[in-house]
């Protein structure tokens, strides 16, 4: 859904959304790269397994909830991407 | 008049009330105060529980037990007239027991209230070893104190707050009504009978009245001749975000909801009318929790907050008719889920009759009366 | 980071918890980052750079990537930072938590492809990333405008913008058009944006109502003009904007006392002329205090700091007047467009009356059909509306309902929101684990601090 205006400058790194490997800014939040993914969402709400994806990017929705590094519910705007950082996508009731 | 019955509160007790009377074909009127205002409804664990009840008071007991075994017909029955599901389950309940010394006591506690209800038929509950604790609970990693627990076989939990929505709609869907916002401030005995009831700049009028407010209904009782003695007992809860099922029996301070959601209770702390939430409770309710279910450690809280028990010098419920007012009753107990079935079944009769029966006499807080020594 | 620098002046010793990973807030997301987007940003955005540098010189202890999820009296501060619980005390607690969007739900809002004017603005600051495809932008204010002109000037496009401004609105903001010419600028500024903006893309006024279609993602929009037909269009790419509220939770769970803003449809703290609230010692700084801007912002922060200094013996009463002067006088000259633009900008009643199937619990999947289905037992207040349908119980804990409940419960019960009030808030601010709850209050960090707390960018308290 979004681009990149430019390439990264400060060399890229590279993250993995559930096994997909793709790049990323130091410095940019998860969810920014999650919108530019193939399959723009980050999880299926634990009530009705609808598809949920970034909607607020500030904090305040929840909607970007996904697993990052082993750590469930994570809000993912407010993360900054970590060179081989791993993502799943969060689906539905939290696992433990 | 305008009522048979007015009811004063709508929280899980009072509502349970009107409900009844409401079924019974009485004109009930139930009034609740204001949004802010303390309801120990909104803050209930949701445990419809019957075993480790009743120490020293086997009328307790048998009074719990009646209503446990009442309850899923209550809920059905509910659930019928208001099309809202209660999500009773009721494949029994688990008290956990950390290290060997607790397992002793808890089963030694159990066995003396036993006794005391010289009921001849078996036990409603069984002392488990951790092993056989386990085998109920395979989708959790259980601490390793537990040492076993005691496994209460009519015991369950429903939702408590669907469970008050259902209530205040069945009301309102048995021909009662329901009026929020209406704090009472007095009751007062008319002359030629019935109470006179008073709110903000209104006054109603009906033959009987219940006071089920709650802690709120020391000043209002006393109004009519009932001196009753209850205190407020914070208790604080935690909740945590949605989890897949790993719970399927609620243990007495964790249950997980229909939602997912678990719930972790509760702190029992004497700080008057005060509500706030704190955080030395959430590390310890926090830690306590971890003891029994380690797995839950990164888990997600969502959700804190206190509630008031309405707590009696011993705990047990107060169910009284005034003798200088007669038609005035008073109900309050801690236990307003368990007792649902009761308030709305039993207790509802004896309102609707006009006079509570020879078993709940016991519970007129006569019974704490010190005895002028000679 | 104005008080901050402005407390450090005078020598107090300053915590500053932030949410983000970067000082700058959302106005000045990720502005130490780069300045490659400065050109498409504009001018206000550069500004806080120079903000940023005299926040990181000034001696103020600063813990980024920490939210804050309670908060005590007297002040007690607890938050977790990379897994760990952190408590910090502090005898003044200043909130600069900001604002949020104010929440409009509409039918498939919660849709995938559908996010608020802020979001794809903060795409744009931190992440360098636009729409790759023309976007439909839907709603009203200033913040859509400049966010339109931005993506323009990065090489965007835009397929439509559709304005949900009333028509009538122009009528009635007329009369404070005196007091906004004071100071023109930003009313020159919006001018040429609007201007830019009507030149280059599609726009259709007095847009009145708005529907994202799509099963796991937005694929079409449907919108209203006017009294015209129903139209529907292929949409990937929904932003939408209804105006921006002050965040309230904070204030809210110290038991602050709030009021109704009429001007600004919204609940705003009250505040003396330092900032300081109901609760003494606590400060408001900020769009938290009332929505205004990043210049605004600044002079608040900066009258807070004075104040926080002269309360704990660092200046005296004159010297802080005089001191707070050339703030007041700034902040006076930001303040005079806002009767203007709160006017002009007042949104239409639809986004306070969503049909029965609108999601308006975002978190709890709550319909605007239960919400009135629950509120018509009884005469309920919103937190026993909350207890009857969970909306406010999921994670984010009524900041996209909150308003909604007590909107639908205002227009249902005949009552000012002020009258029906807000959900009772509560801790956790945001999540915690319970690990982190069992093992991190013991041994937290004790940090007696004397000084102000400060707190940038969205979430608590400093």
């Amino acid at each position: 859904m979004f681009r990149k205006l430019h390439e990264s400058d400060r060399g890229p790194v590279t993250i993995e959304i559930d096994g997909e490997i793709v790049p990323a800014e130091p410095g940019e939040s998860v969810a920014a790269v999650i919108m530019r993914a193939s399959a723009p969402w980050a999880r299926l709400t634990p009530n009705t397994g609808s598809k949920r994806a970034p909607y607020c990017m500030m904090g305040v929705c929840f909607d970007c909830l996904a697993e990052v590094d082993g750590q469930s519910s994570v809000q993912t705007c407010l993360v900054s991407v970590r060179p081989g950082m791993r993502i799943s996508r969060q689906a539905g009731k939290r696992r433990i | 008049m305008n009522a048979d019955v007015i009811v004063i509160g709508a929280g899980t007790v009072g509502a349970a009330i009107g409900y009844g009377l409401a079924g019974r074909g009485e004109r009930v009127l139930v009034l609740d105060g204001g949004d802010r205002d303390v309801r120990a409804a909104n803050a209930n664990f949701g445990l419809v529980w019957l075993h480790g009840k009743g120490m020293d008071m086997p009328a307790y007991y048998f009074l719990t037990r009646n209503s446990v075994d009442a309850w899923q017909g209550f809920a059905e029955e509910l659930a019928e007239t208001t099309a809202i599901d209660l999500q009773y389950e009721h494949d029994g309940g688990l008290v956990l027991c950390l290290g060997e010394a607790d397992f002793e006591e808890r089963r030694s506690s159990l066995l003396r209230l036993h006794n005391q209800l010289e009921d001849s038929s078996d036990p409603d509950w069984e002392m488990l070893d951790d092993g056989a604790v386990r085998a109920l609970l395979p989708g959790i990693e259980l601490g390793r104190e537990v040492s076993g627990a005691s496994l209460g076989r009519r015991d369950g939990h429903a939702n408590p707050l669907r469970l008050l929505a259902s209530l205040q709609a069945g009301i309102v869907r048995k021909g009662g009504s329901l009026r929020g916002g209406s704090t009472v401030h007095s009751v007062e005995a008319q002359a030629g009978g019935g109470f006179t009831v008073g709110f903000g700049s209104e006054k109603l009028s009906a033959a009987r009245v219940v006071i089920a407010a709650g802690i709120g209904s020391t000043a209002l009782a006393r109004q009519v001749g009932l001196d009753v003695p209850i205190r407020p007992q914070r208790g604080q809860i935690l909740v945590t975000e949605k989890v897949m099922p790993v719970l399927p029996l609620p243990t007495l301070d964790v249950r997980q909801t229909r939602e997912g959601s678990i719930m972790i209770g509760a702190t029992h702390e004497e700080v008057g009318l005060d509500c706030s939430t704190t955080s030395e409770a959430a590390a310890v309710l926090s830690a306590s929790a971890l003891r029994q279910f380690p797995g839950l450690r990164d888990v997600s809280l969502v959700r804190q907050w206190a509630g008031l028990r309405i707590l009696t010098p011993d705990g047990f419920p107060i169910y009284a008719e005034s003798e200088t007012h007669p038609g005035a009753f008073v109900a309050l107990c801690h236990s307003g889920v368990t007792l649902a079935a009761f308030h709305a079944g039993i207790l509802a009769d004896c309102i609707a009759g006009g006079q509570l029966s020879e078993e709940l006499h016991v519970f007129h807080h006569r019974r704490f009366d010190v005895p002028k020594a000679a | 980071m104005a008080a901050a620098v402005e407390a450090r002046r005078h020598n107090l010793d300053v915590m500053v918890i932030d949410e983000q990973a970067t000082p700058g807030g959302q106005i000045w997301r990720s502005v130490e980052m780069t300045r490659r987007r400065d050109e498409v940003l504009g001018p206000t955005y550069s500004e806080g750079r120079n903000a940023a540098e005299l926040f990181r010189a000034c001696g103020a202890n600063y813990r980024p990537n920490a939210q804050i999820w309670q908060l005590e009296p007297g002040f007690r501060a607890l938050f977790t930072s990379e897994g760990q619980v952190g408590m910090v005390e502090a005898s003044k607690l200043l909130l600069a938590t900001g604002a949020q969007e104010r929440p409009a739900p509409f039918p498939g809002w919660t849709l995938p492809g559908v996010l608020t004017v802020g979001a794809a603005q903060i795409l744009l600051k931190n992440a360098g990333e636009i729409p790759a495809d023309p976007v439909w932008i839907a709603g009203s204010g200033p913040l859509p405008l400049l966010y339109a002109v931005q993506l323009l000037r990065a090489g965007g496009q835009i397929a439509g913008y559709l304005d949900t401004t009333p028509k009538a609105r122009w009528r009635e903001a007329l009369v404070h058009l005196p007091a906004a010419l004071k100071a023109p600028g930003d009313l020159l500024k919006g001018l040429g944006w609007t201007s830019m903006l009507r030149r280059r893309v599609r726009v259709i006024r007095d847009v009145c109502s708005i529907e994202a279609v799509g099963e796991h993602r937005i694929t079409k929009l449907r919108y209203r003009s006017g009294s015209g037909p129903e139209v529907a269009v292929p949409a990937g790419l929904l932003l939408v904007h209804e105006g921006v509220v002050p965040s309230i939770h904070p204030a809210l769970s110290m038991d602050c006392t709030l009021k109704w803003s009429a001007a600004q449809d919204c609940f705003v703290p009250v505040l003396d002329a330092w900032g300081e609230s109901s609760v003494d010692g606590l400060f408001i700084a900020g769009d938290g205090a009332g929505i205004a801007g990043a210049r605004a912002a600044q002079c608040r922060g900066t009258l807070a700091g004075i104040r926080a200094a002269s309360k704990l013996g660092r200046l005296d009463s004159t010297s802080a007047e005089r001191v707070a002067v050339p703030s007041r006088r700034r902040l006076a000259r930001e303040l005079a467009i806002r009767p203007f633009l709160d006017a002009l900008f007042r949104p239409r009643a639809e986004v306070y009356a969503p049909a029965d199937r609108t999601v308006i619990c975002r978190c709890e999947e709550v319909t605007a059909g239960a919400i009135r289905a629950a509120a018509s037992v009884g005469r309920p207040g919103p937190n026993q509306v909350k207890a009857a349908t969970r909306a406010g119980m999921g994670p984010c804990q009524g900041r996209q309902c909150g308003y909604t409940v007590t909107r639908i419960l205002a227009a249902m019960q005949d009552r000012s929101p002020e009258d029906v009030g807000f959900f009772h808030i509560r801790p956790p601010l945001k999540p915690v684990t319970l690990g982190e709850l069992a093992t991190g209050i013991g041994c937290a960090t004790d940090d007696r601090q004397e000084g102000e707390f400060r707190s940038n960018d969205s979430h608590v308290i400093e």
